[in-house]
């Protein structure tokens, strides 16, 4: 069976996936975890949980293009250019940052 | 406590230094690549522990961890036989010997850490929790292959080696904690042929330089 391993570096911070690996049971699978992930006290906390337990959602039609709703946004970099252009600026915008 | 504290001390810090070498033996040659790490870990921390007591009678022998651990002649070594025997090939055997080994650690700490002497109080306590996680893992493999005859017949032989391991007075409590009979133990002895090669080999980069060499 295969384990996921998630690690805590300090008390308060989220929980981040730090690898995996193979064990028969829970128990190994708690053992490996403190060998491979807290034994130079790299850890404070670990949540140790079996690969087919998780559940991975992985499709996100955008079929109708509304990336407006995507929390980037628009790029403005182009559009900015084009206003700057009609404004009649002659210097170069440089860098915006987009 | 009758006898002096560095004879207790090398006793401890034998078993845990040959017992981490000979773990040891399984790095890259584990069952799956998970034990290796683990046991490899495990065997790493034993050697972690005989250096600290090492270093406690080393200072009360005027002399140094080092010279302790790898100068002493082979017949002067006074780790209990159970720990001394090679079992590179016999995973059964190895955990047999890790599950007794650790078994009769737990009741020789236990009894350490109520020790009037501070000192040997203090570094029991430190030893025991990290040996809390041996005990885990020694406790889960032997969960996991008491009913196979391999390690049914591994942990018979290993019985009467195990209660060798501790002093007269704590045996009952090993033979409790496992829930067997009291057997006639194998006492502590001049370590034999095996432990000359371990010896041999665990001793030569040290023998080849000059005595006192800096590394």
């Amino acid at each position: 069976m295969i384990y996921e391993v998630f690690r805590q570096e300090r008390k308060g911070q989220p929980f981040v996936h730090g690898g995996s690996f193979h064990a028969p049971d829970q128990a190994f699978a708690d053992a490996y975890a403190r060998e491979f992930y807290a034994r130079r006290q790299e850890s404070v906390a670990l949540w140790v949980v079996p690969r087919e337990q998780i559940v991975e959602i992985d499709e996100f039609p955008d079929e109708f293009d509304l990336k407006y709703r995507r929390v980037d946004g628009y790029s403005i970099k182009a559009r900015l250019a084009i206003a700057r252009e009609r404004a009649g600026s002659a210097t170069s915008p440089g860098t915006d940052g987009g | 406590m009758t006898r002096p504290r560095t004879d207790l001390l090398l006793e401890l810090a034998d078993d845990e230094l040959i017992l981490g070498w000979r773990d040891s033996e399984w790095t890259g040659i584990a069952p799956f690549l998970e034990e290796d790490v683990a046991f490899s870990s495990i065997a790493q921390n034993e050697i972690g522990h005989a250096r600290a007591l090492y270093e406690l009678a080393a200072r009360d022998l005027g002399t140094d961890a080092d010279v302790l651990a790898f100068d002493r002649r082979p017949e002067e070594y006074c780790c209990a036989p159970l720990v001394q025997a090679g079992l590179v090939g016999d995973w059964a055997g190895t955990i047999a010997r890790h599950f007794l080994y650790e078994a009769a650690d737990a009741v020789r700490i236990e009894a350490l850490k109520a020790s009037p002497d501070a000192e040997l109080a203090g570094i029991a306590a430190k030893i025991d929790r990290e040996e809390t996680y041996h005990r885990l893992h020694a406790e889960m493999w032997e969960l996991r292959l008491r009913d196979e005859p391999r390690f049914r017949a591994a942990f018979e032989v290993r019985w009467p080696l195990a209660l060798g391991v501790l002093a007269p007075d704590l045996r009952p409590r090993l033979a409790e904690r496992v829930g067997r009979e009291e057997v006639e133990p194998v006492e502590r002895s001049t370590p034999g042929t095996e432990f000359e090669a371990l010896w041999n080999e665990m001793t030569m980069v040290r023998r080849s330089a000059p005595t006192g060499a800096q590394w």
